[in-house]
């Protein structure tokens, strides 16, 4: 199955360039990622997966690139149209980044502030995301009392909650044990299945890429080192690429 | 020190004081834009109040009787104790009463909203509100630190209260002075010129707590160290500020209404 031209990008980067001082982390980066595709990006630790997307979705200037998403150049987007965009994305964070002070009910019903919603649409709202994750008996509980696992779960269905057309996970498996990881990727696929969105996946856990890519990226020197489907990626000759599959 | 370091020292000190006054100026930035999160703000002045209140309350009682317990053998020497009511009462409310509790609230809501903000910083709480289409600038900053303006204020005010009322108990033990007498004394002895700067300053000191403690949280870095930090240099900064504003207060105020 060859990937036409006309499919449209949703989310599109272009020779993306950021430093900090002397630390050169993305030189030259570029994707593209399709309707209703996921797409997997792996690099090691520390060579710029989070400050790619911290660029992708405008919490960090870039030094210089094209960042388009919808076919909106984020980069000098007007804060207001910003923010509507924001909305149709969901981002999962490497540590959740749930809201300490806010039970769960008002952690998911954060996201849903600028809509004017009525009470009741708000609950069914936070229940329908609770219950997708597996979930509804959390909602009057705070952050504290969920462990490592649940506080994910809970943050995925904050990200969900809105119907976003684009989901991006940052690491999602990360500080899992193989067992709830493996739960969290299967959540990942039904979320994906249920609601027809657009993943950009960031993972270090081969067996999450395996299951949840249509299409990978390696990142490695801060460009898009290899692109290529699980299968081909995995079947590399190249020492760098399979020092991934190991 | 090397004078190198030295010069750095300085250096940055201004840059962070500059910092300092483009968080102020952003501040009032987006104060003036709607939307306004009047919710957050309500909950802001409960919690800064409520947590404060005993706080205050304590270090005022304790003011009072100790104030009036040292000061009383001085003035029986000269024959003065009849002035007591009007000494206490004019010492506290001008000056001791607004630097002294806040510098407690520096302690306790400076720092708590360094730590909070902070922490919220590292592990990307910030981030997240600014994804889902909230200006977290407008929501944390903003709200807190009109809060602590509103609330300095009054909890500067609740603490003269108690403070005068445990003076007034040392007279009334002491020296046989009845609670109401005390306090027609105190009434006659306080004048608009003496509550005017005072209550003007406490706003002041307010927002100076509430931005220090703001502009520490908010930019913290370096992880969950930076957090102690941003809570423990939001404390001295704050203190140092308050004594700043002070200064310039009484300066002010004794241009103004000549005494
Ligand atoms: N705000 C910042 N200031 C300075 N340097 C930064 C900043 N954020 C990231 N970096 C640097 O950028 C590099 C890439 O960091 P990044 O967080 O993107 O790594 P990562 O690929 O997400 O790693 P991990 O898999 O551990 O999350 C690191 O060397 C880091 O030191
Ligand atoms: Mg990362």
């Amino acid at each position: 199955m060859e990937k036409t031209t006309n499919i449209s990008p949703i989310i599109e980067i272009k020779d993306l360039k950021k430093s900090f001082i002397n630390n050169h982390v993305l030189n030259g980066f570029s994707m593209q990622l399709n309707k209703g595709e996921s797409l997997v990006i792996m690099g090691k630790s520390g060579s710029g997966k989070s400050v790619m997307i911290r660029c992708l979705i405008g919490l960090m200037q870039p030094d210089s690139g094209i960042v388009k998403i919808m076919n909106k150049n984020i980069v000098n987007l007007e804060r207001n149209d910003l923010d509507n965009l924001r909305t149709e994305i969901g981002f999962l964070f490497q540590g959740s980044a749930l809201y300490d002070s806010m039970t769960v009910r008002e952690n998911l019903e954060f996201p849903l502030r600028k809509k004017k919603l009525s009470a009741k649409e708000k609950e069914t709202l936070v229940s329908d995301a609770l219950e997708s994750v597996g979930l509804p008996e959390t909602v009057n509980l705070i952050p504290n009392e969920l462990s490592g696992g649940m506080k994910r779960r809970v943050a995925l269905a904050r990200a969900i909650i809105l119907k976003p057309k684009i989901i991006i996970y940052d690491e999602p498996t990360t500080g899992l044990d193989p067992i709830t990881s493996k739960e969290i990727t299967q959540l990942m696929k039904e979320i994906q299945l249920k609601y027809g969105t657009s993943s950009l996946v960031i993972t270090h856990d081969i067996d999450c890429a395996r299951v949840i890519s249509d299409r990978m990226i390696l990142l490695i020197d801060g460009i898009n080192y290899k692109e290529g489907t699980f299968k081909e990626l995995s079947s590399s000759n190249d020492k760098r690429i399979q020092a991934f599959f190991k | 020190m090397k004078p190198f370091q030295f010069y750095n020292k300085i250096k940055n000190f201004f840059i962070e004081i500059g910092e300092l006054a483009y968080f102020a100026g952003r501040f009032f930035k987006e104060f003036f834009t709607r939307p306004f999160e009047f919710k957050e703000l309500l909950r802001q002045c409960y919690t800064m109040g409520n947590r404060s209140l005993i706080l205050v309350g304590v270090t005022g009682f304790i003011l009072g009787l100790v104030f009036s317990l040292q000061t009383r053998p001085t003035l029986m020497k000269f024959g003065a104790e009849s002035w007591m009511p009007s000494m206490v009462s004019i010492s506290i409310i001008r000056e001791l009463g607004p630097v002294i509790f806040a510098l407690i609230c520096a302690g306790k809501i400076s720092s708590g909203i360094g730590a909070e903000l902070g922490s919220m910083r590292v592990t990307e709480q910030i981030d997240a509100m600014e994804v889902s289409g909230t200006n977290p600038f407008k929501y944390l900053v903003v709200t807190r630190i009109l809060a602590a303006t509103l609330m300095l204020p009054l909890l500067i005010i609740f603490g003269d209260a108690i403070a005068l009322f445990g003076s007034a108990l040392v007279e009334n033990l002491r020296g046989d002075v009845s609670f109401q007498l005390y306090f027609i004394k105190v009434f006659k002895a306080l004048h608009f010129s003496d509550i005017i700067p005072a209550t003007v300053k406490s706003f002041f000191f307010g927002f100076a707590i509430g931005l220090v403690g703001c502009f520490k949280g908010y930019n913290c870095e370096k992880g969950t160290v930076g957090v102690g930090e941003a809570s423990n240099s939001a404390v001295v900064y704050t203190s140092m500020l308050l004594f700043i504003i002070d200064f310039i207060a009484v300066f002010v105020s004794d241009i103004l209404f000549e005494i």
